[in-house]
């Protein structure tokens, strides 16, 4: 909004962007109507974006539970292939997301470390895909005559609070849940949600099926308690340094035993490892006899 | 219908085989005389055998006969404050500092003495628990061993087992187990702990303690130094005070999802460790291609095996209509030759229930199923004037929407429904807030990849049932739980998430 003097004759005055949540592979506006206004560190208005309601969070569980089935059915290889995409599409869109986080505040060497790690990151858990199952799962020497085999399956849909950290964060919470077959509604309650609305539009122009990444942002004391409850919810990852944050959506977990990952972290450099991936993973054991 | 009287199910056919006037089994009671069974047990905090502070007892009965064994010690708050303190020190001063190899070997030892005492073991378990003879002899308590025997050889090589971590424990672990396997269950919480390099205190079920405390003996004479392992008995309010105690790091709970979900709500925010073993309503599917006769043993086993005292227990039967006739008639053929009685009797196939109150919310869910619509069908067996018994039960044409197939019942009690399509079987096998195990039957290799595969649960047996092994991860899905035992997985639960420096 800064780019909103009058033009002068020499000027182009630019296209203003809309800033939209990212629900089922579309971009709604949130059913609500509410918006918050996004500020620079001075601050100065940089945008508006959606304030969503209890009501946007069970329709992006609805998406993401309807994406869920047929995301853990992709091939491993096939998942890889599509974080390998998205990391291609950040890539392509180094500078817009630098610039983003620039108006956040990073200086431009910041900001661009903060691109390059981010796409990494997804590059990373691309990798990952077909090998965690490898180093993870077992075949069980059981003492009696059966073939018994441990495998991972992801846990379902994943409610993601995102942390503050507004790229490399967000991206290192998201890739490893998807990474591993679950689809995930990510609410995004930072100070500097521009960087995820546009990450949705690269997202969405990955191949990555609708509903697998749901984004949607607001307010995390209208959105977070309704997620954490949500019967249809699998589990919950909070990427919170703050314990009552924690606390509370832990409580409203309980109603179908979430199971719930915690992310205190505020510096994300580091946090990346396959137990991001196996820790939103269930155990399944299977026994089959020997015999002819 | 309901107790012990006749069934009033659709008549029951003639037995072909084991029943009958001329073809009785004899009894074959197994002998009693070399257990020692003293008149009163007392807490094991710290190596040692103490009272409880202020002295309050409470009795532990044979449900078989309804008479007292002995009077066991019940322990109040700071009872469990001293063993969780005995247990802090010795994570501290001992167990923590030991090699792990030194630490393996007392594990061996204790999978060697459990070993060594096992017939005194399994009569005990009967005796106090009421399962059958034959079922304690072998399983319970082979498999304990089984299991401190596979985490002993762990304990010096954590270092592999998780690629880029550090191995390091919990700390202090509380846990509290159930009823139903008493032994079993100890070693399934005991054994990883402490292999691991934890300290535990450990609460038995009220109503089966005497293993437990016999294996507090084997520990002692083993040599584990003092306050590595420590037993405290009681009954809820024991166990709660040892999930909750501050001091406690870790908490394993095996129980109902009511107790559990409480649990669970009390460590919010907390930021300590803890896996949830809670109840079941699992699925065993026929299909029209299975071995019929296979299947019905399997559904017997699933659901009858321990009076359905069994959280993983195949209480929903689901049969593709096709062979729904065939199945049901030869299963209830197959119930008339179960034998329901004294639980040392080597022929019985089905012991004591557990405790009165366990038989009172079985004969509710009786009333239950009938008052619902659901048709019940009873075996006509002979049942013991003395004891808690419940004769094997199915409710038939029982739909999605009664209790009797939404809600755990934990008794010989099996739910029967029917399904035409693959893709039907596996929603209704899922329709369930419960996880934790499911059976699929089929002779087709495909068919049954693909069901196990699609079930959401967390153990899967095709063409078996009820099958345990220490090296093969256990738990569930969903509201049965969080976190496994067994294998690598029940190790994890045991040691830090930390990254490697």
């Amino acid at each position: 909004m800064s780019e909103r003097r009058p033009a002068a004759a020499s000027h182009r005055l630019p296209v203003l962007k809309t800033h939209k949540v990212y629900v089922g592979g579309k971009f709604p506006r949130s059913e609500s109507g509410r918006f918050d206004r996004t500020l620079a560190p001075d601050g100065t208005p940089i945008a508006n974006i959606c304030r969503c309601s209890r009501k946007d969070v069970r329709d992006a569980v609805t998406a993401a539970r309807a994406a869920q089935a047929g995301w853990a059915a992709r091939t491993a290889y096939n998942r890889g292939q599509v974080l390998y995409r998205i990391a291609e599409m950040l890539e392509g869109r180094s500078g817009q997301f630098g610039a983003l986080l620039a108006a956040g505040g990073a200086t431009p060497d910041e900001a661009a470390a903060e691109v390059q790690a981010a796409t990494d990151r997804l590059l990373h858990y691309a990798g990952w895909t077909d090998k965690f199952q490898q180093v993870f799962s077992s075949v069980n020497p059981v003492a009696t005559s059966h073939f018994n085999f441990s495998i991972l399956e992801p846990m379902g849909v994943v409610g993601v609070l995102a942390p503050e950290s507004p790229l490399l964060g967000l991206v290192s919470s998201i890739a490893p849940a998807i990474a591993g077959g679950n689809t995930t509604v990510v609410l995004v309650t930072g100070s500097q949600p521009l960087p995820a609305t546009t990450f949705g539009e690269v997202l969405n122009s990955s191949d990555v099926p609708g509903g697998v990444v749901n984004i949607l942002t607001g307010r995390r004391d209208e959105m977070l308690a309704p997620l954490a409850a949500h019967r249809d919810v699998d589990a919950l990852l909070l990427c919170s340094p703050d314990p009552d944050v924690a606390r509370s959506a832990e409580i409203e977990a309980v109603h179908n035993l979430k199971r719930v990952a915690v992310r205190p972290h505020e510096d994300w450099t580091d946090v990346q490892s396959p137990y991001e991936i196996t820790d939103l993973q269930e155990v399944k054991t299977t026994w089959h006899p020997i015999g002819s | 219908m309901t107790k012990s009287t006749q069934t009033t199910g659709p008549a029951a056919p003639k037995l072909r085989l084991g029943g009958g006037d001329g073809w009785g089994y004899a009894p074959a009671p197994e002998s009693t005389d070399h257990v020692e069974l003293r008149g009163r047990y007392g807490l094991f905090i710290d190596g040692e055998f103490v009272d409880a502070k202020g002295g309050r007892t409470f009795e532990t009965a044979n449900p078989a006969t309804e008479e007292k064994i002995a009077d066991v010690a019940l322990a109040s708050d700071a009872d469990v404050d001293a063993a969780v303190a005995a247990a802090r020190r010795a994570y501290d001063e001992v167990w923590s500092q030991l090699a792990p190899r030194e630490r393996g070997k007392y594990v061996y030892r204790i999978a060697r003495v459990l070993q060594e005492r096992s017939r005194e073991l399994a009569i005990t378990e009967s005796l106090d628990g009421g399962k059958p003879i034959r079922e304690s002899r072998d399983v319970d308590i082979p498999l304990a061993a089984a299991h401190f025997f596979y985490y002993a050889g762990w304990a010096d090589k954590l270092d592999y087992a998780f690629p880029g971590r550090d191995a390091r424990p919990l700390g202090v672990a509380g846990q509290v187990i159930p009823w139903n396997f008493p032994l079993l269950m100890a070693a399934w919480k005991i054994a990883p702990a402490i292999a691991a390099g934890n300290t535990v205190v450990l609460k038995p079920a009220e109503t089966t303690p005497l293993t437990a405390l016999k294996l507090a003996e084997i520990i002692r004479d083993a040599g584990v130094p003092p306050g590595v392992v420590n037993i405290v008995t009681g009954a809820g309010e024991t166990g709660a005070a040892v999930v909750q105690h501050e001091d406690v790091d870790k908490v394993a709970f095996t129980g109902s999802t009511e107790v559990g979900k409480l649990i669970r709500r009390a460590l919010a925010g907390s930021g300590k460790h803890y896996t949830l073993e809670l109840g079941g309503k699992a699925a065993n599917l026929v299909f029209e291609d299975a071995a019929v006769d296979q299947a019905v043993e399997g559904i017997v086993n699933g659901i009858f095996f321990n009076q359905g005292h069994v959280c993983c227990a195949g209480s929903r039967l689901l049969v593709q209509e096709s062979v729904a006739e065939e199945v049901i008639s030869k299963l209830k053929d197959r119930m008339e030759t179960l034998i329901v009685g004294d639980p040392l009797d080597k022929n019985t196939d089905i012991g004591a229930i557990n405790s009165r109150a366990q038989l009172d919310k079985i004969e509710e869910y009786l009333e239950i199923g009938e008052a619902e619509g659901a048709e019940p069908f009873q075996t006509s067996c002979p049942v013991p004037e003395r004891g808690y018994w419940c004769r094997p039960t199915l409710f038939l044409r029982a739909s999605q929407s009664h209790r009797v197939v939404q809600e755990e019942i934990f008794g010989p009690v099996l739910a029967v429904q029917t399904f035409r399509t693959v893709d039907e079987g596996i929603a209704m096998a899922n329709n369930t807030p419960y996880g934790l195990s499911g059976g699929v039957w089929s002779d087709k290799g495909a068919k049954a990849f693909r069901v196990t595969s699609r079930i959401r649960a967390g153990v899967l047996w095709a063409n078996t049932y009820n099958k345990f092994d220490p090296t093969a991860p256990f738990g569930g899905y969903k509201e049965s739980g969080i976190g496994r035992e067994g294998g690598l997985a029940g190790l994890h639960a045991y040691l830090q998430p930390e990254a490697a420096a």
